[in-house]
């Protein structure tokens, strides 16, 4: 039973990455202005990049940047000591791909309340019915 | 050089109880530009999670485009158009 628990207490991040991800899939199904729906979207990917970057974590590692760079190491890395890397450059595309379709969603806001001098979704869904 | 020692543990879990109070609150508000700057909270506290767990690359890279630039389009938008949301 302790054991069960401490396996449940342990991965915390993981919670924490399962709450946002349901957080943000709320907020993208149930709210209705527009705006909430794309702070929503913005969560969910942060939680995606959380739990990618809670893969990289080593216990007792540093920070993935070599002491000595530009050929000055000449024996072999010892790859325990250091944070994966390669989970940190696949978010940092993610970080500004998420970005770019951010600033995407907000043109495309903009543009709904020029034509529709609305932002929520029922007001929209009632004129559109018209 | 010991950086993610155990004595962090804390600080992470302190963190992580932030930012899931930060996400709410961002979506809970009903002023759109209080949203937006609860956002950039969030963001910022997800910038130092990612300090923490040793991604230095993603969390200044977050700091500048998600705390910075992605507030600043929301307030743009926000500012630009009716501020109050009805959820």
């Amino acid at each position: 039973m302790a054991d069960f628990i401490q396996a449940l207490l342990g991965h915390y991040n993981n919670w924490a990455f399962i709450l946002l991800l349901m957080i943000g899939f709320y907020a993208m199904i149930a709210k209705n202005n527009l705006i909430k729906k794309v702070i929503g979207m913005s969560i969910f990917q942060t939680a995606i990049i959380l739990f990618y970057v809670s893969m990289a974590v080593k216990k007792n590692s540093t920070i993935p940047i070599l002491d000595h760079g530009h050929g000055a190491v000449e024996h072999a890395i010892d790859v325990a000591a250091y944070a994966s890397p390669l989970p940190h450059v696949l978010m940092l595309t993610a970080i500004v791909v998420g970005v770019a379709t951010l600033g995407v969603a907000l043109a495309i806001i903009q543009k709904i309340h020029r034509t529709y001098d609305t932002i929520e979704e029922d007001e929209i869904m009632e004129i559109i019915a018209q | 050089m010991e950086v993610n020692s155990w004595v962090l543990w804390q600080f992470d879990v302190l963190i992580l109880l932030m930012v899931l109070v930060c996400a709410v609150v961002a979506l809970q508000l009903r002023d759109l530009v209080a949203s937006a700057i609860s956002f950039g909270a969030y963001s910022f506290f997800m910038c130092l999670l990612w300090t923490l767990m040793l991604a230095v690359d993603v969390a200044f890279t977050e700091a500048a485009v998600g705390a910075g630039v992605s507030t600043v389009l929301f307030l743009g938008t926000a500012l630009h158009i009716r501020r109050r949301a009805k959820d």
